[in-house]
C-alpha cells in the first residue's frame, strides 16, 4: 500500500489509543490520585511514591517519609478526619497503602521528639528541623506573605515537591538566595 | 485539509464529549438516593454560604473562590489549587472516584457534616456550567 494509506491507517490505531490514555478520555486508566487503590501486586515502590506525593501533595508540600519515624507516621494517618484542624480522609484502601509506604520509608527513631499531651507530631518541631533553620531570620519566612510557614518547604525550597531539599536550590520569595 | 487531520480531529472531539460521562454516572447515584432535580442555582448559593468554624466562618469559596475559572488558595497551607471549572481545566470531573473523595471531606471539614445526595448534585451543576 502506498505512503499516505500507512500513515492514515496507523494513525486511525494510534491516536484512538493515545486518547483513551490521556487525561480527557472518561475511560481513563484510574489516576493516582483517585479513591481507588492499584492492584497491590502490581504497585511498585515507584508507583506508590507517586501516589503518595499526588494525595499527600494536595494542600501541602508532600513531605517525605524519611522526615519522621514510623510512630509518628501511624498517629497522623490513623486520624486523618483531624489532621491538623483539616479534613483529609481516604478510602481505606488508600490510607492502608499510604500507611505502609510511609512506614517503610520513615526516619530513624532516635531524632525523633515525642508531642506532649495528644498533639499531632509537627516536622517543623523536630530537633533536627530546628537546627538546619536556626539562622533563617522569622521575617524571611513568618513574616513573609509569600511564605508563611516553616511547613511551606515548597515556598524556599524549589525542588520540594520532588523530595530535593539542597541548600543550592533555595530561593526565599523577595530575598533571593540562601547559601552559608 | 488532508484526511488524517480530519480523522484525528473528529476523535480528538469524541474524547472530550465523552469526559462528561463521570458528571452524568454520579448524578444518576445520586438519584438512586432519591435527589433530584438538580439545579445549577442551588449549588452556587451553598458554594458560597458561610458555615461557622475555628479560626472563622468558611465556604467552599474561601478555598476555591467564587469565580472557579481563577486558581484558588489553601487557607492554611496557602497552596494553590487549580481551578476548577471544566472550562480552563480539563481534568476536573473526569474521575468519580476523585470527586466523591474531596465532596466527602471538604463538605465535613466546611459544612460540619457531609452534603446530602441532593447538594452534591447540585454542586455538581454549578461546576460544570463554570
Amino acid at each position: 500500500m502506498n505512503k499516505t494509506r500507512l500513515v492514515t491507517l496507523s494513525a486511525m490505531v494510534a491516536v484512538p489509543m493515545l486518547l483513551l490514555a490521556s487525561p480527557w478520555s472518561g475511560a481513563a486508566a484510574p489516576s493516582p490520585a483517585d479513591g481507588q487503590a492499584p492492584d497491590a501486586a502490581a504497585a511498585t515502590g515507584s508507583d506508590t511514591a507517586t501516589r503518595y506525593r499526588a494525595e499527600c501533595g494536595s494542600c501541602h508540600t508532600p513531605y517525605p517519609a524519611r522526615m519522621l519515624p514510623a510512630p509518628a507516621w501511624r498517629q497522623i494517618m490513623g486520624r486523618l478526619d483531624n489532621h491538623y484542624d483539616d479534613n483529609a480522609e481516604l478510602s481505606a484502601e488508600t490510607q492502608a497503602l499510604l500507611t505502609r509506604y510511609l512506614v517503610d520509608h520513615a526516619g530513624r527513631a532516635s531524632r525523633y521528639r515525642v508531642p506532649a499531651d495528644d498533639k499531632l507530631p509537627r516536622i517543623t518541631e523536630q530537633p533536627w528541623f530546628t537546627g538546619e533553620h536556626d539562622e533563617i531570620p522569622a521575617r524571611m519566612v513568618t513574616g513573609n506573605p509569600k511564605v508563611g510557614s516553616f511547613s511551606n518547604c515548597t515556598g524556599c525550597h524549589t525542588g520540594a515537591a520532588q523530595g530535593r531539599f539542597s541548600e543550592h536550590d533555595v530561593r526565599i520569595p523577595g530575598y533571593g538566595r540562601w547559601e552559608d | 485539509m488532508k484526511p488524517i487531520a480530519y480523522l484525528t480531529a473528529a476523535v480528538l472531539a469524541a474524547s472530550v464529549v465523552h469526559a462528561g460521562d463521570v458528571s452524568t454516572a454520579l448524578e444518576a447515584d445520586y438519584r438512586s438516593q432519591g435527589a433530584g432535580p438538580f439545579d445549577a442555582g442551588a449549588g452556587r448559593a451553598l458554594w458560597t454560604r458561610e458555615f461557622p468554624g475555628d479560626g472563622g466562618a468558611r465556604s467552599c469559596a474561601t478555598c476555591h473562590g467564587a469565580d472557579l475559572r481563577q486558581t484558588g488558595k489553601h487557607v492554611r497551607t496557602g497552596k494553590a489549587i487549580e481551578p476548577l471549572a471544566p472550562s480552563v481545566n480539563a481534568k476536573r470531573l473526569s474521575d468519580a472516584a476523585k470527586v466523591e473523595k474531596w465532596f466527602t471531606r471538604n463538605c465535613k471539614w466546611t459544612l460540619g457534616r457531609a452534603c446530602t445526595p441532593q447538594e452534591k448534585g447540585d454542586v455538581l451543576n454549578f461546576i460544570r456550567s463554570q
